[in-house]
């Protein structure tokens, strides 16, 4: 079985893979520590450990290769999405609960890698903001921080200690002051220069949020450049994102968000290259990954605007993930030969 | 010749690979020299096995008929060299399989003496019909020289179609290999002339040539030989980008003509045909200078070859010789491979001899040779979807192999795979894919074949049950036929039995009557005869019962 062609030395590799995403979270992941303070970082920190602990034990369970197959990244890859997706205050056991859950339901129960159905940190980050809502939504307002940014000290006593005693203005993310702002009757407009809320936006979309968001667009986009993901996911669920954003604005620009919000405001950059292109969860023929784009577009757009929390990404990719055998047994590619000649 | 440039239509997929054909360009096409040995298979193409006609001991000539073709699927084997048959049997041959097969084993004198051709060459072959042409040309033992070796003569049938494009196929995609280069840079003009033959086997319209831009030098000996030949208007010669698979039957047809043979089909069903441009050449020595299959260029290559080259090979001339004479250090050499590293397979013996089909011969140095690595699981990455030329799904054919679900496997379109290895080479989980794809194929076709047996056998026995059951009624039948017989006769006595008894009686002695022949001649005696039984009679009671008294 070994001694057969082809007998090419080939440089690909998954850990390779994994480690060129991991490269790619850095200008975003920078930006985020920036603006929201170094409680970023020990979130990443914590998940990692939660992550490795996590896994190892399990692979030892199923007497699997534990060091090579923790070396593959993947585990690690599903931490820091995890913990970017997060809130940098949110109590240490938040993310050390989400990252296991992940690691254990979203991955492992399943076979490891490359056999869950489910993309693992999106059942993670779900499971937990169901469970805790109230911890889940508490965000630091970027603006705040700017003034006075926090110290690891004061980051660390936030995690560990639930802020006791720390004088952090935190509140709602842009795309929630919006939603609880309507739900009053106070229309878009209002809301962005409103004394309450006004601070959150900036230029773009949020103060911070569009920083952050540029700087995983910049990622996704070394992503696509070197080959690393395939464009169509992307390229569908941004595109879709911003077509259905423009119309609904243009239709009413009170009642609806801005495309440009809906891009930069919350968690579309993220998503459309680091989430939605998981590969191993996503839809996998060319054209499948067009429909598994837009339909993480339309559903996202859709629970954002219509559903019952701000931002739909996390249950958008999910529910994709749950049409992707589908979605791939009705695009195969005609093979060659059997088309119109 | 047309002066324009042709446009090129893109395959999907593909791969740049590393060439490595330079090192065994360098020097020019080497003559080998004759072997000890001569180790000829009966089977060197795809079909039927040639069938010896030779015994052992024979003296042979160069160029002697030692094996017939057997059939039509079939070409015949010739001596390569002058010597003597010593041995008809199972010998190591260049096969995926390792198995051995039969070959005919010739020791050779040395003195290379020629046979008188059974028919010389003729320099004007226009007048053969194109039967006489492929008769030539089977009887000259030609197959496919680019890798495949199927019988050339029934390539250069027509059956009916009409053929718009005849294709040489000059692009030797594969990594290492440059004989193909090697001979179009040498003997152009016999290439040329050889495409002509064939041409007017199959009566073509045009004549197309399909070479990837690496080969600079080739493309301009072939394009010198075009202009030099006269009306050379219906030759084009087309320069593909040197991508990885396209000298691919299908690849390079596309290429060129942007057509797609179908799938199940073959290229004559779109009216084209593609012959090696090796293939092309022995067919001009076979027709213009009446010289059979002898020799090959084969390129001797890898890591493990000290100077690689091309050499003119004879057929049957084993691989340990080549490595003797190319000397290399047989401790060095970590695995022998026959064809590229992309599509050829491992050998394990190098007792095994140059083929019809043997075009490379690549030794990698034990350094070079990598241990396989553990595959991971597949991430669906989609990496081998996209460099597939077939637009396959490799991903999805990988998962229905692993888990044997063989129907599946073959809805995802199993069998368009051409096992070009770009899925193996891209795949980041280092996944052996080509070969679950093979593992598959030969398990469904052996599937096949069992279902086949299983069909014929269940067959035979519901014939058999049915035989049975027909006996069965017949017997039955008779039975109340002869029931009904005997009861249509009165019964005076009521009893059946008797009644039988009685007509049985009646029917012997009716027999007995209508054939006039008496059971024993105890009827009609004449009183003496009858004394003489009565005396006879008494006598034999009186010994039984002494007999039984003492």
């Amino acid at each position: 079985m070994i001694t057969n062609t082809p007998q090419v030395p080939s440089s690909a590799s998954v850990s390779k893979l994994m480690l060129h995403v991991g490269y790619a979270l850095v200008p975003g992941t920078l930006a985020y520590v920036w603006l929201f303070g170094v409680g970023v970082l020990v979130q990443i920190l914590l998940a990692c450990v939660t992550a490795i602990i996590t896994e190892g034990l399990i692979l030892a369970l199923r007497k699997r290769p534990v060091a090579q197959t923790l070396s593959d990244g993947s585990a690690l890859l599903t931490a820091v999405l995890l913990a970017l997706a997060i809130s940098p205050i949110a109590p240490w056991w938040i993310i050390v609960l989400g990252t296991a859950f992940a690691i254990l339901f979203g991955k492992q129960i399943y076979g490891g890698i490359g056999y869950n159905p489910f993309n693992p940190a999106m059942l993670g980050y779900v499971m937990l903001l169901i469970s805790f809502p109230l911890e889940m939504t508490n965000w630091p307002a970027a603006f705040s921080l700017l003034e006075q940014t926090p110290t690891l000290q004061t980051s660390l006593d936030v995690i560990f200690n639930s802020g006791l005693g720390v004088d952090t203005v935190s509140g709602a993310t842009p795309f929630d002051a919006i939603r609880t702002q309507l739900a009053q009757g106070l229309d878009i407009p209002a809301t962005l220069i409103s004394s309450d809320y006004g601070e959150l936006f900036g230029a773009l979309a949020g103060v911070g949020w569009e920083v952050v968001s540029i700087g995983f667009l910049l990622g996704g986009v070394y992503l696509l450049l070197t080959g690393r993901i395939a464009w169509q996911i992307p390229t569908a669920m941004l595109g879709t994102i911003a077509i259905l954003a423009s119309v609904f604005y243009l239709i009413d620009s009170t009642q609806y968000i801005s495309p440009l919000l809906h891009l930069f405001g919350g968690a579309s950059m993220l998503g459309a290259f680091f989430i939605a292109t998981d590969p191993v969860s996503a839809a996998t023929t060319p054209r499948g990954r067009i429909y598994y784009g837009i339909g993480i577009g339309v559903l996202t757009f859709v629970i954002r605007t219509w559903g019952g929390y701000p931002e739909g990404l996390a249950f958008a990719v999910l529910l994709m993930n749950m049409a992707a055998p589908t979605i791939d047994h009705y695009t195969r590619p005609t093979v060659f030969g059997q088309g119109k000649g | 010749m047309k002066t324009a440039s042709h446009k090129v239509f893109n395959f999907h997929g593909g791969l740049l690979l590393d060439e490595h054909k330079s090192i065994s360009t360098s020097k020019q096409i080497e003559q080998a020299p004759i072997p000890a040995m001569l180790v000829l298979p009966l089977s060197q193409h795809i079909g039927v096995a040639a069938k010896p006609c030779v015994a052992i001991g024979d003296n042979v000539l160069k160029g002697q008929l030692i094996a017939k073709a057997d059939g039509r699927v079939s070409v015949p084997v010739h001596a390569s060299s002058s010597g003597k048959v010593v041995a008809i049997e199972k010998r190591h041959v260049p096969h995926p399989s390792q198995l051995k097969s039969e070959c005919i084993v010739i020791e050779t004198d040395g003195r290379d003496s020629p046979v008188e051709a059974e028919y010389t060459g003729l320099t004007n072959y226009h007048s053969l019909s194109t039967d006489e042409l492929r008769q030539r040309i089977q009887d000259a033992g030609i197959v496919g020289l680019g890798g495949a070796g199927f019988p050339s003569h029934l390539k250069l049938k027509p059956n009916g179609h009409h053929v718009d494009t005849l294709i040489l196929n000059a692009a030797e995609c594969e990594p290492y290999i440059s004989c193909d280069d090697m001979l179009m840079r040498e003997q152009a003009p016999a290439i040329i002339s050889g495409l002509r033959i064939m041409q007017q086997a199959l009566h073509a319209k045009n004549c197309m040539i399909g070479i990837e831009d690496n080969k600079v030098e080739a493309f301009a000996a072939l394009q010198t030989a075009i202009d030099d030949s006269d009306d050379s208007d219906d030759i084009e010669i087309v320069r593909v980008p040197t991508r990885y698979p396209a000298g691919g039957e299908r690849q390079l047809i596309y290429s060129l003509t942007g057509k797609q043979a179908p799938s199940q089909g073959r290229p004559l069903d779109i009216g084209i045909v593609c012959h090696n441009v090796g293939t092309a050449a022995a067919v001009h020595n076979a027709i213009i200078e009446g010289k059979p299959l002898l020799s090959r260029v084969v390129t001797l290559t890898g890591s493990g070859i000290p100077q690689p080259r091309n050499m003119h090979v004879l057929l049957g001339t084993p691989i340990d010789d080549l490595l003797e004479h190319c000397r290399a250090n047989r401790d060095d050499i970590g695995r022998t491979m026959i064809g590229g590293p992309m599509m050829g397979f491992v050998i394990d013996s190098t007792t095994a001899p140059i083929t019809k089909t043997t075009n490379c011969v690549l030794v990698t140095h034990q350094r070079d040779v990598k241990k396989p690595e553990t595959a991971l699981p597949c991430i669906r990455c989609g990496e081998c979807a996209d460099v597939c030329p077939v637009n396959l799904l490799p991903q999805q054919l990988y998962w229905y192999a692993h888990s044997q679900e063989f129907d599946h496997i073959q809805d995802y379109n199993l069998f368009d795979c051409i096992e070009c290895g770009c899925c193996d080479v891209v795949c980041p989980s280092r996944i052996p894919l080509v070969q679950y794809f093979r593992f598959s194929k030969t398990t469904i076709w052996q599937q096949e074949k069992d279902t086949e047996k299983s069909n014929k056998a269940r067959q035979r026995h519901e014939l058999r049950l049915e035989r049975l059951e027909r006996e069965k009624i017949e017997k039955r039948e008779r039975h109340n036929r002869k029931k009904a017989a005997l009861k249509k006769e009165p019964d005076k006595s009521e009893d059946p039995k008797k009644a039988a008894i009685l007509a049985a009686m009646k029917r012997v002695k009716d027999k007995q009557v209508a054939t006039n022949i008496s059971p024993a001649n105890t009827e009609n005696l004449s009183a003496e005869q009858q004394r003489k039984i009565d005396e006879a009679n008494a006598r034999r009671a009186e010994q039984n019962k002494d007999k039984n008294g003492s």
